[in-house]
């Protein structure tokens, strides 16, 4: 309610001014799910056109489907839920855009003011269950306070290292009112994003680049989120150095390259992980050599140089000693070292045996796979999406088996393709991000590559895919077990298969009729390309298609836990 | 190795919480945190005593300089610098003779509070390391020991 005062400046409500900072942040879509908290706040976005709400089945849900927006485009993804039970819902989430640097903005009602501390109906600790799984959190306790703080949650969310932030608003701070004006700037003493590269580092890396005769450059998700993946590609061209791609960075190097060593880490290809224990140079560019990386930390790359270029600090010299570090931007830095090199014309070694040895383990062929029964392979099925969709399809992805054969199968050629939950590796993610993926590309193809199990745990998307008309195609590998799960119960539990069964499955087909989609079966690998191509030219419909896949087929290679790279279990 | 880190972070709720948690959550070790008002009001200033190998320490700044709250962090104990701490130590006075009176009264860093019944609190000022020697000699006697943890400043 617009109110004139005595200096005739109008007031706004709390409730007003979040709507107003969205359109001025120019945010047009809200993923979320109403409550009473949140009350004031969807009235107010029911009175306008600006922004739009999409309406989840589920909080988590709605934080996936902001990431998969987010990670699918270059913009921020936003959520609104309520107190209590929608923020803890929210929390996997949160937890999931944490772990992979996803710049969202969740805000979460909360009671009133007066009635925070007393156990209230629908209270809970909102800042304090999500300050381990945030970049940063607020709770507004001034309804004065609420522009600026939105200013900065977006501004956090996006800067520096992306991330996470949620924003708790109590009740009654959405009824106040007072004066509105977005502020343009921010201004935060204690938050310093912009690391200014040093000109030393630069030059000692040029150095150790144009000395090595067995470089290798780890490129991870931080060369997404800083969009250098052409800068990158550049370099590494004019080097003519191998690149490998964590499972966060498919994408930032064109996957179809001849100087690709696809992914690496515990399910890598044998160059890949070969070049990483063998190389002298290791160039990680945006990368934080976790464990599914490293595997056994101290046999891990052990005559390398490290160059460890990285926004955040805390990320260099945590798990592995960088003995170059460059802190900053990876665009700026990537640009840095290429002004160095290629505006001066400068030549690497020749680096023709070590392509010679690379080309020797490349002949393994670690993904390989025969399809030659009337079973239908898992990996035949992403082979065959890739093929059929030529590479160019935004492809989402679950947590377990299908993913990894996903990754190590669909070659991406472009950054912000592969949309998939690495660092926390939550089941679930896979259909919801794959909604916001649609919304942030209405016109693209959006596959979302999932199993049997991973699937139910956000099955009640298919009615926000039915509410908005998103033609997402669903690839079911439908193994009838966790796969992972199982896999690791073969190889390391005498094959105890503890839970790993996936028992009385629903119908698959008719689940997703009745909720109001398309659903096929296929069981036959020869109709494994047409059911593909179907479901493609369903171009406003979404398609459920349930592949009958090999029950006992393994992700290979694997290096086992605490193994050393060059201990590859191949088959 | 014991480490000294300074601490100077924003004065707003939860500042604190994000620090102590920060320490849970990686298992950082925490000997002991203080934390008052500084200079300026609308900041804190915290000493963290906590120990480590260099590469643990390194990581324990890196993260605590993430955290938008903190406005700056140092350690300290690589530089000179000093370095207090306050301990009460409550006896009963039937465990304490003339001479021990004596020498405590001498000791210029103790100061002896009387209470109503039958027992003193000693206070003692010094560094940590003084302080772990009085509370040794004492620990036969004592019957309630409170540390405050210490505070320190570099000196260069
Ligand atoms: C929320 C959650 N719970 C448990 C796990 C552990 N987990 C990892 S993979 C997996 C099995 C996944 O099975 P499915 O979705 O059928 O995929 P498959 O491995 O068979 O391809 C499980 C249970 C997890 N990653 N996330």
């Amino acid at each position: 309610m617009k109110q004139n005062t005595d200096n005739n400046k109008e007031k706004y409500t709390g409730a007003e001014i979040f709507v107003k900072c969205l359109e001025a942040e120019g945010i047009d879509l809200v993923f979320g799910y109403p409550g009473g908290a949140v009350l004031h706040i969807y009235d107010e976005l029911h009175k306008q056109n600006e922004v739009t709400h999409i309406l989840v089945r589920h909080e988590q849900g709605a934080v996936h489907a902001a990431e998969g927006f987010a990670k699918s485009s270059e913009k921020v993804g936003v959520v609104l839920v309520t107190s209590g039970p929608g923020a803890t819902n929210a929390i996997t989430g949160i937890a999931d855009a944490y772990m992979d640097s996803v710049p969202i903005v969740v805000f979460t009602g909360q009671v009133r003011t007066a009635l925070i501390g007393n156990d209230a109906f629908q209270e809970v600790d909102t800042v304090g269950i999500t300050r381990p799984c945030v970049k940063h959190n607020f709770m507004i306790t001034d309804v004065k306070d609420m522009a600026s703080t939105i200013k900065k949650a977006f501004y956090v969310a996006s800067s520096g290292r992306p991330g996470p932030v949620v924003v708790d608003i109590p009740k009654d701070i959405t009824e106040d009112s007072c004066e509105f004006e977005y502020p343009d700037k921010v201004h935060m003493r204690s938050y310093r994003p912009n690391i200014e590269i040093k000109n030393n580092d630069i030059n000692t890396a040029v150095k150790s680049i144009l000395n090595s005769k067995k470089p290798v450059i780890y490129a991870g998700g931080g060369v997404i989120n800083s969009n250098a993946s052409s800068e990158l590609t550049e370099l590494a061209k004019y080097l003519n150095f191998p690149v490998t791609n964590t499972l966060m960075g498919l994408g930032c190097y064109p996957g179809d390259d001849d100087q690709f060593l696809q992914m690496l880490g515990m399910h890598g290809s044998y160059e890949a992980n070969m070049a990483m224990h063998d190389c002298d140079l290791l160039i990680a560019v945006g990368a934080r050599f976790d464990d599914r990386i490293t595997g056994r930390l101290d046999k891990f790359s052990p005559n390398a140089t490290v160059i460890h270029i990285d926004v955040d600090p805390s990320s260099i010299s945590k798990n592995i000693k960088a003995h170059i570090p460059i802190i900053g931007d990876v665009k700026d830095a990537v640009k840095q070292i290429s002004k160095q090199i290629i505006e001066k014309k400068l030549k690497p070694q020749n680096i023709d045996e070590w392509w010679a040895q690379i080309n020797e383990w490349r002949k393994k062929d670690s993904f390989k796979y025969t399809q030659d029964s009337e079973i239908i392979k898992p990996q035949y099925v992403v082979d065959r999406l890739y093929d059929i969709t030529n590479g160019d399809a935004f492809i989402t992805s679950d947590v377990g088996q299908h993913q990894m054969w996903a990754a190590q199968l669909y070659k991406f050629n472009k950054p912000r393709r592969w949309i998939n939950s690495g660092g926390l590796g939550t089941m679930g993610f896979g259909l919801p991000s794959a909604m916001g993926t649609q919304f942030a590309n209405p016109d693209s193809l959006v596959c979302c590559v999932t199993g049997e199990a991973s699937i139910q745990m956000c099955i009640q998307e298919l009615s926000t895919c039915l509410q908005y008309g998103l033609p997402i195609k669903i690839i079911n590998l439908n193994n009838r077990y966790m796969g992972m799960v199982r896999q690791w119960q073969e190889f390391f539990y005498e094959k105890r298969y503890a839970m790993s069964y996936m028992d009385a499955l629903p119908d698959f087909v008719k689940l997703a009729q009745s909720y109001g989609h398309i659903g096929h079966k296929i069981d036959k690998p020869s109709d494994v390309d047409d059911a593909i191509k179907d479901a493609i030219k369903q171009k406003d419909r979404l398609v459920f298609l349930d592949f009958i896949t090999d029950q006992n087929e393994n992700v290979f290679p694997m290096i086992a836990t605490g193994a050393a790279h060059n201990k590859m279990i191949l088959s | 190795m014991r480490h000294v880190i300074s601490v100077l972070l924003e004065n707003e709720s939860g500042a604190l919480s994000r620090v102590a948690g920060l320490f849970s959550a990686r298992s950082f070790n925490i000997e002991s945190l203080s934390v008052a008002p500084s200079e300026d009001l609308s900041t804190s200033r915290m000493t963290i005593v906590t120990s480590g190998n260099d590469q643990v320490i390194e990581q324990i700044i890196k993260q605590l300089d993430k955290l938008l709250d903190v406005i700056e962090v140092s350690e300290i104990t690589s530089n000179e610098h000093i370095e207090r701490e306050i301990a009460f130590v409550k006896i009963n006075n039937e465990n304490i003779d003339d001479k021990m009176m004596e020498k405590f009264s001498k000791n210029e860093f103790l100061k002896i509070h009387k209470t109503k019944n039958s027992e003193i609190i000693i206070e003692c000022v010094d560094s940590p390391q003084k302080i772990n020697d009085f509370l040794e000699s004492v620990k036969n006697i004592a019957i309630k020991i409170v540390r405050s943890g210490a505070v320190g400043i570099n000196s260069n």
